[in-house]
């Protein structure tokens, strides 16, 4: 789960990290009052979505000369001018894709005096099992260029989750990022921090883009981007209050109301699977026989006839959806389980695009006379091969 | 022979009195006999676990080390859910019990963090989470993979997917070749055993003639699957190889189902992966379909 930099930002401060001060804002009204709060003369107003890029990004209603989703302000008339050409419209970024994101908050932050900046994130290393900090001197742009172009530049730094952070760790950390002075004392205490939050709050990632060290040689962190462990939200009420789902997908947020594992992609065939490895290799045979998938959706392992019948209703809730493949192989989940789902979805919200289904596994034969007895206008498929075939001939063919 | 798990392997059960739990222990009694001699739970220790139709019963121990000492099993299989199943698995590891297989999805990945750390300090061999479980046709089944599709053969199997280890077991099966053990060492992106440790064992079991391996998008392990299959082939050990990549229309980002599955920062992609495989001389198939296919052209040459 993604939460915006505003609340990441008031996270972190719970833990002592140093952070600027500001104010989240949900209208234009509350720009001034936002910044007399803070103490200027300097404010950046910066849009809050979640996607980077907000600095280089555009908005779509406005000229392509004007300023992006992060700007600097010299006075109140000026942050408050800036929250009107803001609020309310598309911001456009790397990461949002054409479609964009509207921008329904803004942050308004205190300026800093930057020096030099800096890039830090902590995520856990697969190759080791462990906590690592990733850590560069080249902070502020796209650290994606930076792995590409000059990959020495990046250090990264799995913590032992015996010990924590050590004094070892916080000097190879300040060696890396060329600390000394004040901000290397500030490291001393921030590092730990970090790690501690990450830890405590379940964090799959936690990046700050820049960390900077600012004129008077203190670390401030300016960005952060903070993602949780979907698995851990469990232990995490303050966590789950956070959750925008303005940001997300209508689909995907009724698919994970039933606990359905559900992605929603550009084409249009609708995929319902059990098994995430299955249902990603769906969509890869799909594409193999010329068509796109619509989406991703895991069905999982013990889904009833209700968990079903919710999934063939999200998908079939896509209107750009022109055919369906479900496609199970039961091993926990019976085949006849998914045949009386598919059958109650179809009663409920009818049948408009050709319907593919391939059985196999656990009470296959049953699943199989479910459907043939139903009356229902489904094509029996024998294996993942045909059934592809099948649905791609089925939606090229009406189109 | 088979791998890690064979007709003598002795399997305690920890959260067998759940709906779960109970389902598939019967299924695995039901099939050729697997030794599951006990169930574990705090709470119900001294009382006896029933299968649904009441022919088969287990004892209940309070903990996996009393059920350990009273049936010396030596395999652990876990169905407590996510939020208890880091501190089974410990349970497991401090008991000593030498194969621990995890079926539960959903586990904090901080909790696996500590859970690595202590299988660093043991003896133990932690198979899963989040996997279906294992299976040595005729022998034993741990987890649960549907034992119907098994065939007694040559083909080992290792997948981070179940229904994808099902698909590939369904169509050797069919093809005829059958299988010696089929792993599913699951999709969390912290977890126990790795391909490496799989391969090599496939490598060394005489029976094993060839092996199919399935990876998915997201982290390196397939990368250094396939560097370790090459490095060992250049000292002459190599056995036929086919395999598959899920996840090659998958948008970067998205977390697709299994924790694991995701493409981050540009790392992780699906046709990285394939390319590493292929140079290593695995012969990937473009379709999860022809896996068996595939591996009977690797065979004819």
């Amino acid at each position: 789960m993604n939460i915006h930099e505003y609340q990441a930002k008031a996270v972190l401060k719970e833990f002592g990290a140093p952070v600027a001060e500001g104010v989240a804002i949900f209208s234009a009204d509350e720009a001034e009052a936002a910044a007399k709060s803070l103490p200027g003369p300097l404010w950046v107003v910066k849009s809050q979505i979640h996607a980077g890029g907000r600095g280089k990004g555009k908005f779509k209603e406005l000229p392509a000369d004007a300023k992006g989703g992060v700007r600097l302000a010299f006075s109140l008339d000026e942050v408050t001018a800036h929250a009107k050409e803001m609020l309310g419209n598309t911001l456009v970024t790397k990461q949002t894709g054409d479609a964009g994101k509207v921008v329904n908050r803004l942050y308004i932050e205190d300026g800093a005096d930057i020096e030099r900046e800096l890039y830090l994130s902590i995520l856990v290393d697969r190759t080791v099992g462990r906590p690592a900090f990733v850590v560069s001197t080249e902070g502020g742009m796209d650290i994606e260029a930076v792995a590409e172009e000059t990959p020495e530049k990046i250090i990264t730094l799995p913590i032992d989750p015996d010990t924590g952070v050590t004094d070892d760790d916080v000097a190879k950390l300040c060696d890396a990022l060329e600390l000394d002075g004040v901000a290397r004392e500030d490291g001393k205490t921030l590092f730990p921090i970090l790690h501690k939050a990450f830890v405590e709050k379940d964090m799959a990632l936690l990046e700050v883009n820049p960390l900077i060290v600012m004129k008077d040689g203190r670390l401030r962190v300016l960005d952060a981007k903070v993602s949780f462990d979907g698995n851990a939200l469990f232990r995490h009420d303050d966590i789950m209050a956070l959750r925008d789902e303005t940001e997300e997908d209508a689909k995907e947020i009724e698919a994970s109301k039933y606990d359905l594992a559900y992605v929603a992609l550009d084409g249009d065939i609708g995929c319902m699977v059990n098994g995430a490895g299955l249902a990603m290799a769906t969509m890869d045979i799909i594409k193999l026989y010329g068509a796109e998938p619509a989406n991703f959706l895991d069905v999982g392992g013990g889904a009833s006839k209700e968990k079903v019948t919710a999934a063939f209703k999200i998908i079939t809730s896509d209107p750009n959806v022109k055919g369906i493949l479900v496609n199970i192989f039961g091993g926990i989940m019976r085949c006849d389980v998914i045949a009386e789902g598919v059958i109650a979805a179809v009663q409920e919200v009818g049948l408009q695009v050709p319907l593919v289904v391939r059985l196999e596994g656990t009470n296959v034969e049953l699943g199989k006379k479910i459907i043939n007895e139903s009356g229902l206008n489904v094509i029996a498929a024998d294996d993942l091969d045909d059934a592809a075939q099948k649905i791609v001939k089925a939606v090229k063919g009406g189109a | 022979m088979s791998i890690l798990v064979n007709k003598d392997t002795k399997i305690i059960v920890q959260g067998l009195t759940g709906k779960t739990g109970t389902f598939h222990t019967e299924q695995a009694l039901e099939y050729y006999g697997t030794k599951m001699v006990a169930g574990v739970h705090p709470k119900k220790g001294g009382e006896t676990w029933g299968s649904v139709e009441g022919s088969a019963q287990l004892p209940i121990f309070a903990s996996v080390g009393d059920a350990k000492e009273a049936t010396g099993a030596d395999a652990s299989v876990i169905y407590v859910p996510p939020a208890g199943a880091g501190a089974a698995i410990i349970e497991a590891i401090d008991a000593e019990i030498p194969f621990i297989v995890c079926i539960t999805e959903g586990i904090p990945v901080a909790d696996m963090v500590k859970v690595k750390r202590r299988l660093e300090k043991s003896n133990s061999r932690l198979l899963g989470p989040n996997c279906p479980g294992i299976l040595t046709p005729e022998e034993c089944k741990i987890g649960i993979m549907p034992g119907s599709i098994f065939k007694k053969g040559s083909v080992g199997v290792v997948s981070r997917s179940g229904t994808l280890t099902y698909e590939a077991v369904f169509q050797t099966s069919n093809a005829g070749l059958g299988q010696t053990t089929a792993v599913g060492i699951g999709g969390d992106p912290v977890k126990g055993t790795e391909f490496i440790d799989v391969l090599e064992m496939f490598l060394a079991d005489d029976e094993t003639q060839s092996i199919i391996m399935i990876g998915e998008i997201g982290g390196s392990a397939e990368e250094e699957a396939a560097q370790f299959i090459k490095d060992e082939a250049k000292k002459g050990r190599s056995k036929p190889m086919a395999g598959f990549i899920a996840g090659r229309t998958a948008p970067p980002g998205r977390t697709m189902g299994h924790a694991g599955a995701v493409i981050s920062g540009g790392k992780g992609g699906a046709e990285d992966k394939i390319a590493a495989m292929e140079d290593a001389g695995i012969k990937v198939s473009p379709s999860p379909a022809k896996l068996g296919e595939t591996l009977l052209e690797v065979l004819k040459g």
